[in-house]
């Protein structure tokens, strides 16, 4: 395992290396202008927009801006918007603890929805419970979150002004209020993603559930004695758990790079939304410094998925 | 874990045992598939889906993009059995038309995805050392990719190209299909690959292998029908994304053009009228709906099919 | 209109036979904006009337929090830089210019003491410099005072092309000196009419020297103020995240007494138009939303509540399809478009005119933009109220019909027309945007009764509207037959009739950067141009471009189809103003609230 680890740990490096290389090239080729603002303007001169073409090095060959970017990442330096002029890494932190907040606890909350439900959906398929439950389910995912999200706006803060619905990162009260408040606001957008993910999630439990719960050993489990609780969790989840484990794996980074639609829709100042605003104003800088942290996110984490296998499926070799 | 042995079969229909007719394996395969009564009326819905958009236009044939201000943003009645939009266009027509893309393109989509996923993931799983770290670096170049930029360049790239060889329509649908399924397997991939890791120690493929079976014979024989339960998932939750996708797509102005009303597009639409003309979108999300829902109750079938440890 | 009628409608109003709006109404018909025909009045001695604001309250602070919603979000602070209006927003809480524009087109003096006119010896008669008088014992907010240095230094700042500044092209030919503290003269190289485009609107707000002396040039994106803007305005600056939030406090020093009204003030980015609305008219969680491009039939039911209002204001920005007066389909030299060719379909001036009565101008205002978007038949504006005398417009697919079959156009088996062995089938592109996809569709189903066969194309705004020269899909380079936007105007129609002009074409060689994309040329036009440039006399100024705009109606060199306006939001009990030639805080200082009346 050791030996195993070491050597993954090893080719991570150039790994990663080699995804930024690609990233690098297709953003550097992608079509688009960081200064397309300008252009309908008749009081901008052309030269402005073609000087600060020049200036940010836009018109340099694409290996030297490589070297140039990754240079200056090995150095903490991770460059500058174009749009903003602001530093980077301090836009990134700006909005890091807003992204965890919500994102993280809508996975929390998707995993607690799917466990439970797609653990019972599967020890009684067909039920009644099964029926209503995958119902749901299916609708959940079928709709896309900007319409779901739309459809709280208007039940929870329009008809019935229960909660508000622009998301403030910057609430101007303390103490006992603040919790409140920010629960109050974070409740739709974190429950909009959350029964998204937990929606699919719900169906791949139950399949990964089912796979395991009619085998031989179950049935042993459960002759020898051990009380349902034991049976579900040491020998039914544990071995349904591979499943579940890439899962969540894949997920993870995915709460670094944010949720698009979702972030829009509240207004939510998260990693996303700075994302997608970089990507239509083709300030590359960001993107690259995005796309290069949730690279580095979903090797890490492939890795401790494999690492995992290994631990709840002893057989699992990688020689 | 899959692959070991069933519990123990309780005292079932007996009273066969004298005559037993020797079927074929399809014929039981098939038999099996009909014994799961979802999956039938799954899959009569969906042919039915199929047909509707096929030779719907034909019998239905309001023109699509007929602009009328006075029908405006109409509820469903005798002239405009789904209601009409706020250009007055008849919402049947554009549903029949429209789905036909989005069913195309949802289900080509999840094909291209389900399968280069079950491929890539199929062959990492069974291989060590080189091939497995080679293919799972590309499934992790892949899962970074910011999507779309990717999709601006490869469609800035190709689009004329393409358009030239087969078309504007034919064009931009094999740049949809090819982009939206190629950029979701990498799930499949990963999941299935999982489950290689954990089949191919088990007893009854170390058997194979001591019979002789070649890796290729062992995993899509062996190993691949148990490995069928995450992909079948996916398989189910690509289609809703695919369609959806293609409509995100035609905001950025990449994919249909914007007068083609794909059901994604209906329902963002309409989403701005839901507290005043909900059946706008609503048609066109329940359409997604009964879509997904029945390629799952098909693929629960298929799974019962063709996975010969009945565990249900 | 011709010299002599405007002269007489000048004489009627200084006699008090005909009010001063109605003149501005009058010269808005015949495409004139109403700064210009303001300038006219003052020109021909008519003292301004002038709006007033109507502000109430009698001390400075204790209004709260003023909460606002910009569906994009500001990216960066510092005016000279800003790309779009959004920063111009995001900066004018801070910063102020020495003027603005009030609704109808007056200067309203912000850092001026007064505004220079002839009379008070501020403007040249021969209209080569202007001297602005400063307002005295305006402090910066860290409390440095400010003077004339400051114009100065942003005269420099702006000009200089090293700074890449966004707001260079007033300052660039200009040279701009001290007389003494309060006081600075601005010479120009040419007679000039537009006195009034330096230092005057959001492009003219102004940065203190005293902390951006040492970032100029190629170091000016250093300075940390770039990020914590210090001005003269009614708040100080608080917080920044760039697309996210601007917040700014009450500034007690401010230069006007009993103001402002609110203690602090935010701008929150992030969204759609539809939301901004519903968060300011449905459940009043923000006291204004700007720019709200909302469909008419979803406007209307948020206003239902009366909770608030919805306020728009037109000014000069015009939606309108551009033909192609080249062909983009053959490459001629290796380029497409290229100005040695012509087009097959849109030459015949047959084929224009019946692409101008297919334009339901009426619906495309009624159910898409609303009052986002008023219906006109001229390129320089003319509003909807003052009908009869000015161009008119018509919708009619059987006169469309006549006219090409007058023309030759036949119908072929497939319904489309033909002529000579050419079908008509055109492209037309334009950027993604809901209401403009409508606008196609719309447009796409008349033609189609016409027997004329069209093409949609929309195209991502960030590449639409990029500089990028590989791209074929710009609207620069107009690969296309029909394309598509708006073109923002100023108060002054010089910049935007532009877009006419011969020299100003867009080729290759200078990689499409020309304004005149259309590649159209009209000797007479050009001709009209050159005299209005140089004119000093505002009346024949202005017959001038009325000219212009009738030339390119009656040519049909292209089709304007709705006047923009903004579209704002505010709760029942903010007063507030909107100004059409501004940005929506304009005014900021004089914004309360005052209990729902």
């Amino acid at each position: 395992m050791t030996k195993y680890l070491v050597r993954r740990l090893s080719t991570a490096v150039p790994s990663i290396l080699g995804i930024s290389i690609v990233l690098f090239i297709i953003l550097a080729l992608a079509p688009g202008d960081p200064f397309a603002d300008l252009a309908t303007n008749p009081n901008v001169p052309p030269e402005v927009r073609t000087a600060l073409h020049a200036k940010f090095g836009l018109d340099d060959p694409i290996p030297e801006r490589y070297v140039h970017w990754l240079v200056a990442m090995l150095q903490g330096d991770w460059g500058f918007s174009f749009v903003s002029r602001v530093n980077v890494s301090t836009l990134i932190l700006q909005r890091l603890p807003t992204t965890l907040l919500v994102l993280g606890l809508s996975q929390v909350l998707a995993l607690m929805i799917a466990l439970p439900v797609g653990v019972g959906t599967a020890i009684k398929p067909y039920s009644f419970f099964d029926q209503v439950a995958s119902t749901f389910a299916f609708v959940g995912f079928s709709l896309p979150t900007f319409f779901t999200g739309l459809l709280f706006i208007l039940v929870f803060s329009i008809h019935l002004n229960w909660l508000p619905f622009i998301y403030r990162s910057d609430l101007d009260v303390t103490g006992w209020r603040w919790y409140w408040e920010e629960f109050r606001q974070a409740f739709m957008p974190i429950a909009v993603l959350g029964l998204y993910q937990g929606a699919s999630w719900t169906r791949y439990i139950r399949s990964a559930v089912l796979d395991v719960i009619r085998l031989d050993y179950v049935t042993t489990a459960r002759a020898k004695g051990l009380r349902e609780p034991a049976v579900m969790i040491k020998h039914v989840l544990r071995n349904a758990l591979i499943p579940i484990v890439t899962l969540v794996a894949l997920e993870m980074p995915a709460i670094f790079g944010g949720a698009i639609v979702t972030e829009q829709i509240f207004r939510v100042p998260g990693i996303g939304s700075l994302l997608i605003s970089s990507i239509l104003a083709n300030d590359t800088p960001v993107i690259m410094s995005i796309t290069f942290v949730f690279s580095c996110l979903v090797v890490l984490f492939n890795l401790i998925a494999d690492l995992l296998y290994g631990w709840l499926d002893p057989r699992v070799s990688y020689s | 874990m899959d692959g070991s042995t069933l519990a123990s079969a309780t005292a079932e229909s007996t009273g066969e045992l004298a005559e037993v007719r020797p079927v074929s394996a399809a014929q039981e395969a098939w038999r099996r598939f009909r014994r799961h009564k979802l999956a039938v009326a799954s899959a009569a819905i969906l042919i039915f889906m199929v047909l509707a958009v096929l030779f719907g236009p034909l019998l239905w044939r309001v023109p699509i993009n007929d602009v009328d201000f006075t029908a405006h943003l109409e509820g469903p009645c005798a002239a405009h059995p789904l209601g009409t939009d706020d250009l007055g266009q008849d919402l049947l027509a554009r549903m029949l038309y429209g789905g036909r893309i989005s069913l195309a393109v949802g289900l080509a989509a999840m094909l291209v995805g389900v399968v280069v996923g079950t491929v890539v993931g199929a062959v990492a799983g069974i291989s060590r050392g080189l091939i497995d770290t080679g293919l799972m670096w590309l499934t992790n170049l892949f899962l970074s990719l910011p999507q779309l930029p990717l999709l601006l360049l490869i469609i800035y790239l190709f689009r004329d190209s393409l358009k030239k060889v087969v078309g504007p329509e034919a064009g931009a649908f094999i740049l949809i299909v090819i982009v939206v399924g190629g950029l979701r397997w990498m799930t499949v991939a990963r999941l299935v690959r999982a489950q290689f890791l954990s089949l191919r120690e088990k007893e009854f493929v170390e058997a194979a292998r001591a019979l002789g079976a070649s890796k290729f014979r062992q995993a899509v024989h062996h190993i691949l029908p148990n490995a069928l339960g995450p992909v079948i998932v996916t398989g189910s939750i690509d289609v809703a994304n695919a369609i959806i996708a293609e409509s995100t797509l035609s905001f950025l102005g990449l994919g249909f053009p914007s007068d083609i009303p794909t059901w994604g597009r209906l329902l963002y639409e309409g989403k701005d009228y839901l507290d005043s003309a909900p059946h706008w979108a609503l048609f066109a999300g329940a359409a997604i709906f009964v879509t997904v829902l029945s390629i799952n109750f098909i693929g629960d079938g298929l799974r019962d099919m063709l996975d010969p440890r009945r565990v249900l | 209109m011709r010299e002599d009628e405007i002269r007489e409608l000048v004489t009627q109003v200084r006699a008090g036979s005909l009010s001063r709006r109605a003149f501005i109404g009058k010269m808005m018909l015949f495409g004139l904006t109403a700064p210009i025909a303001s300038q006219i009045l003052n020109a021909s001695g008519v003292p301004s009337s002038g709006w007033k604001s109507d502000y109430k309250p009698t001390r400075r602070g204790g209004g709260g929090p003023l909460r606002t919603l910009l569906w994009q979000g500001p990216t960066l602070l510092n005016p000279h830089f800003a790309v779009g209006q959004k920063d111009q927003i995001g900066s004018r809480i801070f910063y102020e210019p020495l003027a603005v524009h009030d609704p109808e087109g007056n200067l309203v003096p912000i850092l001026a003491a007064e505004i220079p006119s002839l009379e008070n010896g501020g403007l040249a008669p021969d209209g080569r410099w202007v001297i602005w008088k400063l307002k005295q014992g305006v402090q910066w907010h860290d409390g440095e005072p400010f003077t004339a240095d400051d114009c100065v230094f942003n005269w420099e700042y702006a000009r200089n092309p090293e700074t890449a500044a966004v707001t260079i092209a007033p300052y660039q030919d200009i040279a701009v000196e001290k007389i003494d503290s309060y006081a600075v003269k601005i010479t120009f190289p040419k007679p000039k009419p537009y006195w009034s485009s330096v230092f005057v609107t959001d492009w003219g707000m102004l940065i203190p020297k005293h902390l951006f002396k040492d970032f100029t040039g190629s170091k000016s994106r250093e300075a940390p103020t770039n990020l914590h803007p210090v001005g003269t305005g009614p708040y100080k600056f608080v917080d920044f995240v760039p697309g996210d939030i601007v917040r700014g406090e009450i500034n007690l020093n401010y230069h006007v007494e009993n103001r402002p009204y609110f203690d602090s003030i935010e701008i929150k980015g992030g969204g759609d138009a539809v939301s901004a609305a519903r968060a300011v008219l449905q459940t009043g969680e923000f006291d204004y939303a700007w720019n709200l491009l909302v469909e008419e039939e979803i406007i209307r039911k948020l206003e239902i509540n009366g909770k608030g209002r919805v306020v728009s204001v037109i000014g000069a920005d015009i939606e309108h399809i551009e033909f192609n007066f080249a062909d983009p389909w053959t490459e001629v030299d290796g380029e497409r478009a290229s100005l040695k060719s012509k087009h097959p379909l849109l030459s015949d001036g047959a084929v224009r005119e019946a692409l101008h009565l297919l334009v339901d101008r009426g619906s495309v205002e009624k159910f898409i933009y609303g009052r986002g978007g008023i219906a006109t038949a001229n390129f320089l504006n003319a509003p909807e109220q003052f009908c009869s005398k000015a161009n008119t417009w018509e919708f009619s697919i059987e006169k469309a019909n006549q006219v090409l079959e007058a023309a030759g156009w036949v119908r072929g088996s497939d319904g489309v027309r033909a002529k000579d062995g050419k079908k008509l089938k055109l492209v037309f592109q334009t950027s993604t945007s809901a209401p403009r996809q409508k606008t196609q569709a719309i447009i796409k189903q008349a033609c189609q009764k016409a027997g004329i066969e069209v093409e949609l194309k929309s195209i991502a705004p960030s590449v639409y509207f990029s500089s990028d020269v590989a791209n074929p899909d710009t609207f620069m380079h107009f690969f296309a037959d029909l394309e598509m936007f708006t073109e923002t105007a100023d108060p002054d129609p010089e910049t935007l009739m532009q877009l006419f002009l011969s020299s100003k074409m867009a080729t290759k060689a200078n990689k499409w950067q020309g304004r005149n994309r259309c590649r159209w040329r009209d000797e007479e036009y050009d001709r009209m141009y050159r005299e209005a440039e140089s004119e000093l006399d505002p009346v024949k100024r202005a017959a001038l471009f009325i000219g212009m705009n009738d030339l390119l109606v009656k040519e049909r060199a292209v089709i304007p189809v709705v006047r923009r306006s903004d579209v704002g939001a505010f709760t029942s009990s903010i007063k507030a103003t909107l100004s059409p030639w501004e940005g929506p805080f304009w005014l900021l200082h004089d914004w309360y609230r005052a209990p729902a009346a």
